[in-house]
């Protein structure tokens, strides 16, 4: 059949590209690996051949990339990927975050940035050029099966990112008429995700994914030192990329941390989300591997340590994007790709690394050069050697923590689940890691390497150490730390972990002038010390002292909850208009408003006012209509930034989402004056009518014609409430106007006037009546800490780059 | 005396307990080493000790008090209980799980939004006097990051 209106060419174009980047990924990694073989001239040919196929792939990676763009943009929607993905209302930014929001995307980004770090590889063409770019390629060329969509029977291959939608679904009927793109089905796609609307979306994938692909640079040339049984010449090389690998995985690490913040509503910015996890395990044992090598390039100790620890960082890394795409975290994640049925591929993807990297290690784990003789206990090396262990192992114990369950239910078909408090089953070893690494990160700085003098040691660092006391102990009187839900032992734990960080901020920053006597270029790893001091600090207080504000105060609430004590009632309802208590602050739903023509987000308004009226500021949490056809809402915080805290509202329940059908309506009753009228929950007395009432909301003249009802309302359980509906003439015709009491769910109206001093009022009860919002709020206090020392922790790697290069050029030319 | 022994040929060299020297000391990293792989067993051993697990309704009954993740629907044939002006944070409603067997859920938090669309609960909390105490929940249904393939193929021809 002749589909009219497809664009076919841009899908085929794209997938020439896939397939060139495949194959010459292949002869790339074949050109290479036989360059590092072959007797000298032959070597530069291969060499050659390796080094344009490379170029071939890295740029044709970066076409698919392109061509997916192209028909993303123009809403090419016969592409599944702009079908399933985008939308026509998403706008250019949103775009990319459509295209990593599939698996195909984000390994497609992975492999942009590979392709990226490759080609500034090869530029440096010395021995190790070979052996490290074989090792680049072939990884390149397994991400590019990753694209490929080959299909033999059961087996598939890669997911093809250009795969058309009647091709998806080839049992649809609407795929019968070769008209099917003018259906309105057809007419736009399923949108983005809701959650991945946010600007943090856009860029941290990007950062990452940089963090993640430069983890391959360690890796590959640690197995390059193997290959060539040159097994330390490449450390001091290799130090710039680690330092960047580290740096933008770190970065992007937080990022992610932020859109959490800032997007979801888990309360906080680290939920040890197997997803977090993923990308934090790397991290910690690439920091591990470059602290041994550090120690490796001044001392000549622990270059089998660097090694292992390279070594394992890639297949970390692999391993952990094995987990969250391959589906088998199912339940206890929120966030994880859906299984596209490449498990397989995705666990040889892994072993492919880590076997070979393995037997490798194994095999020459004895001719790689160590020092017999053992490293003093006053060494700088020897603790820093025991900071990357435990660096090491507590990556160990994450990893083990976030894929036991799982994997462990797979194999064994058993139905274990995560601690009944997932987050504290982490935080409880985690503090004490934390400690333990942030005093030997300050104390560690003050000795020096081989060996310490003990009075050199304690002159030093007996200030840095009382002056963070002294804070640690000031801040802990005045303002405390309030963690308290786990006992005191956590809580000491915590104070000690505010010190720990605290004493290797401050031991940090005093070491540039007392160690390196102010030289601020040799400076980048005491101020990325500092900035881990700074963000451990702010973690720490933010964590241990974020308080719910929105806690249910109000009377009326609390009689339905008799376990109220041990829940928590942490959402607080606001009725549209009513000012409600809310601790120091008043708080008032004042309305909502949807922005976009789709009214697929609306904002809901919230004034909050504190009490002694000192400041009054207007809070926008939104709700944002889910996308792919799903029905519900997803919501979405809004913040008030301090310089020392944040106030972090959003909307737990909103009444007009649910479009409820008012059924109810009002039933009129006659009464007189001191009549009752029982209604489900009390009863109403009448206890005057007051002509042309001036008084409260009413206005009217002695003139007008009007009357009002003063009504008392006594619910069951003895609260009484006024009401006063009006009636009255206006252009010759009967009007009322009605009152509320919104906590009965009331409506009343006077309605009639009749004979004998009887008057009709209409009462109606309804649940969707007064609209309202459920809210919750919390303070964060201190958390621009942890983005600030982030950033202080980022800046500092960026430094040790730019020192490290100097460095290692300075040995090439001196050597 | 000295005691002369030879490294065993296949032992693994992290762990090998003896030097150049021949005498049993070991190095300040091994012993090092050593605590620390300690430490990590004992901790993940205590770990596997907190673990929780997945239950049915009549399982969870039988471990009224522990803490457990019953998998199940709502029971969408009765009503949820939710009224937030009188209490935001309090909600309840009937599950059923696949064996067909339904227990009340009280839940003191607010109601998710479209939570009777949903079409799968885990429901983590503990049994008490024959009500389950429902501290957290996740919905299947609206699942922030997953898209689900089928139900946009569905969507597709019933359109």
């Amino acid at each position: 059949m002749n589909y009219i209106g497809e664009h076919l060419l841009p899908g085929q174009l794209g997938h020439f590209f896939v397939v060139l980047a495949l194959v010459a990924s292949a002869i790339a990694t074949y050109a290479y690996a036989r360059s590092v073989q072959a007797p000298a001239d032959d070597e530069r040919n291969w060499r050659r051949m390796g080094r344009v196929a490379f170029i071939i792939n890295a740029c044709s990676v970066f076409l698919v990339f392109g061509t997916i763009f192209y028909i993303v943009y123009n809403h090419y929607f016969e592409y599944y990927y702009a079908w399933n993905h985008t939308s026509r209302d998403l706008s250019t930014k949103y775009l990319f975050a459509a295209i990593w929001e599939g698996q195909e995307g984000s390994f497609l980004l992975w492999s942009i940035w590979q392709g990226v770090i490759g080609l500034l590889l090869l530029r440096r063409r010395n021995k190790w050029e070979a052996p490290v770019m074989a090792v680049v390629a072939f990884s390149q060329f397994l991400l590019s099966t990753m694209f490929i969509g080959l299909v033999f029977g059961d087996v598939k291959i890669g997911s093809n990112p250009f795969v058309l939608v009647r091709e998806m679904f080839a049992y649809a009927p609407v795929f019968q008429r070769p008209d099917y793109l003018m259906m309105p089905q057809m007419q736009d796609g399923q949108g983005l995700g809701q959650a991945l609307q946010n600007y943090w979306m856009v860029i941290h994938p990007p950062v990452l994914f940089l963090g993640l692909a430069a983890t391959i640079v360690p890796f590959a040339y640690a197995i390059a030192g193997i290959w060539r049984k040159d097994y330390g010449g490449w450390t001091k090389i290799a130090l710039p990329w680690n330092l960047f690998a580290a740096a933008a995985l770190g970065l992007g690490i937080m990022m992610g941390a932020a859109w959490a913040y800032e997007s979801l509503t888990f309360g906080g910015f680290w939920a040890w989300d197997p997803v977090e996890n993923a990308s934090l395990v790397p991290w910690l044992v690439l920091v591990a591997g470059i602290h041994t090598q550090v120690v490796y390039n001044a001392t000549g100790h622990s270059l089998r340590a660097t090694t292992f620890f390279f070594v394992l960082t890639y297949s970390f890394s692999l391993f952990e994007s094995f987990l969250t795409r391959s589906g088998v975290l199912g339940d206890s994640s929120v966030h994880s790709f859906v299984s596209a049925g490449m498990n397989l591929q995705l666990l040889l993807q892994l072993l492919l690394f880590l076997v070979p990297g393995i037997i490798l290690f194994s095999i020459h784990y004895k001719r790689i050069p160590h020092i017999a003789k053992e490293e003093e206990a006053s060494s700088r090396e020897f603790w820093m050697f025991i900071g990357s262990l435990v660096l090491f192992l507590s990556g160990i114990v994450i990893t083990w923590q976030t894929s036991f369950t799982p994997i462990y239910n797979k194999i064994t078909g058993k139905t274990t689940a995560m601690p009944e408090d997932p987050e504290f089953a982490y935080n409880k070893i985690q503090i004490f890691v934390a400690i333990v690494i942030a005093l030997l990160t300050g104390a560690a700085q003050y000795l020096k390497y081989k060996k310490t003098g003990k009075s050199v040691f304690l002159k030093k660092s007996w200030l840095p150490f009382t002056i963070a006391l002294a804070i640690t102990l000031l801040f802990s009187f005045s303002t405390g730390l309030h963690y308290d839900a786990k006992g005191a032992g956590f809580l000491g734990a915590l104070y000690l972990g505010l010190f720990a960080g605290m004493y290797t901020l401050v031991a940090n920053i005093m070491y540039i002038w007392s160690g390196l006597n102010g030289r601020m270029k040799a400076a980048g790893a005491s101020i990325a010390h500092f900035g881990f001091g700074v963000l451990l600090v702010g973690i720490i207080i933010a964590a241990s002292n974020k308080k719910v504000l929105s806690l249910n105060t109000s009377g009326i609430m609390l009689r339905f909850a008799p376990s109220a004590k041990q829940n928590p009632m942490e959402n607080l309802t606001l009725i549209k208009g009513m000012k409600t208590d809310m601790g120091d602050y008043w708080t008032t739903y004042v309305n909502n408003d949807s922005t976009n023509a789709h009214a697929t987000m609306i904002y809901y308004r919230i004034d909050m006012a504190r009490k002694d009226s000192s400041e009054a500021f207007t809070l926008y949490p939104n709700l944002i209509r889910n996308t792919k056809g799903q029905e519900n809402f997803s919501n979405n915080p809004d913040s008030r930034h301090y310089w020392n805290k944040d106030i972090f509202s959003y909307i737990s329940y909103a009444d007009d989402i649910d479009k409820r059908e008012d059924t109810a309506t009002f039933k009129p009753h006659t009464l007189k004056l001191g009549d009752t009228v029982y209604y489900s929950n009390g009863f109403v007395i009448l206890n005057k009518v007051v002509p042309n009432p001036a008084e409260g909301k009413y206005h009217f003249a002695p003139t007008d014609t009007a009357l009002m009802a003063d009504l008392t309302v006594v619910s069951k359980e003895g609260s009484r409430y006024g009401a006063k509906p009006v009636f009255y003439v206006e252009d010759n015709e009967a009007r009322y106007m009605m009152d509320t009491v919104f906590s009965q769910n009331l409506a009343i109206g006077f309605s009639k006037v009749l004979a004998n001093q009887q008057i009709e009022l209409q009462l109606k009860e309804s649940k969707a009546m007064v609209p309202y919002v459920a809210l919750k709020v919390y303070e964060f206090p201190h958390i621009n800490l942890v983005w600030l020392g982030t950033l202080i922790t980022v800046a500092g790697f960026v430094m040790s780059i730019i020192y490290r290069r100097r460095q290692g050029r300075l040995k090439a030319v001196n050597s | 005396m000295q005691i002369k022994t030879k490294p065993l040929a296949g032992a693994i060299p992290l762990f090998q307990l003896t030097s150049r020297r021949n005498t049993l000391n070991m190095k300040k990293t091994h012993i090092a080493l050593l605590i620390f792989i300690a430490v990590a067993i004992a901790v993940l051993v205590s770990y596997m000790g907190d673990l929780s697990t997945y239950d049915t309704v009549a399982s969870a009954r039988q471990k009224e008090g522990k803490f457990v993740h019953l998998i199940a629907k709502l029971d969408k044939s009765q009503p949820v209980e939710y009224d937030p002006v009188k209490n935001p944070n309090y909600m309840k409603f009937i599950a059923v799980d696949t064996l067909g067997h339904s227990t009340v859920v009280i839940y003191h938090n607010s109601k998710p939004t479209d939570f009777e669309k949903s079409e799968r609960l885990v429901l983590k909390g503990s049994m008490q006097n024959g009500q389950f105490e429902c501290k957290e929940m996740l919905m299947k249904c609206p699942s922030k990051y997953k898209e689900d393939v089928q139900a946009n193929g569905t969507n597709l021809t019933a359109n």
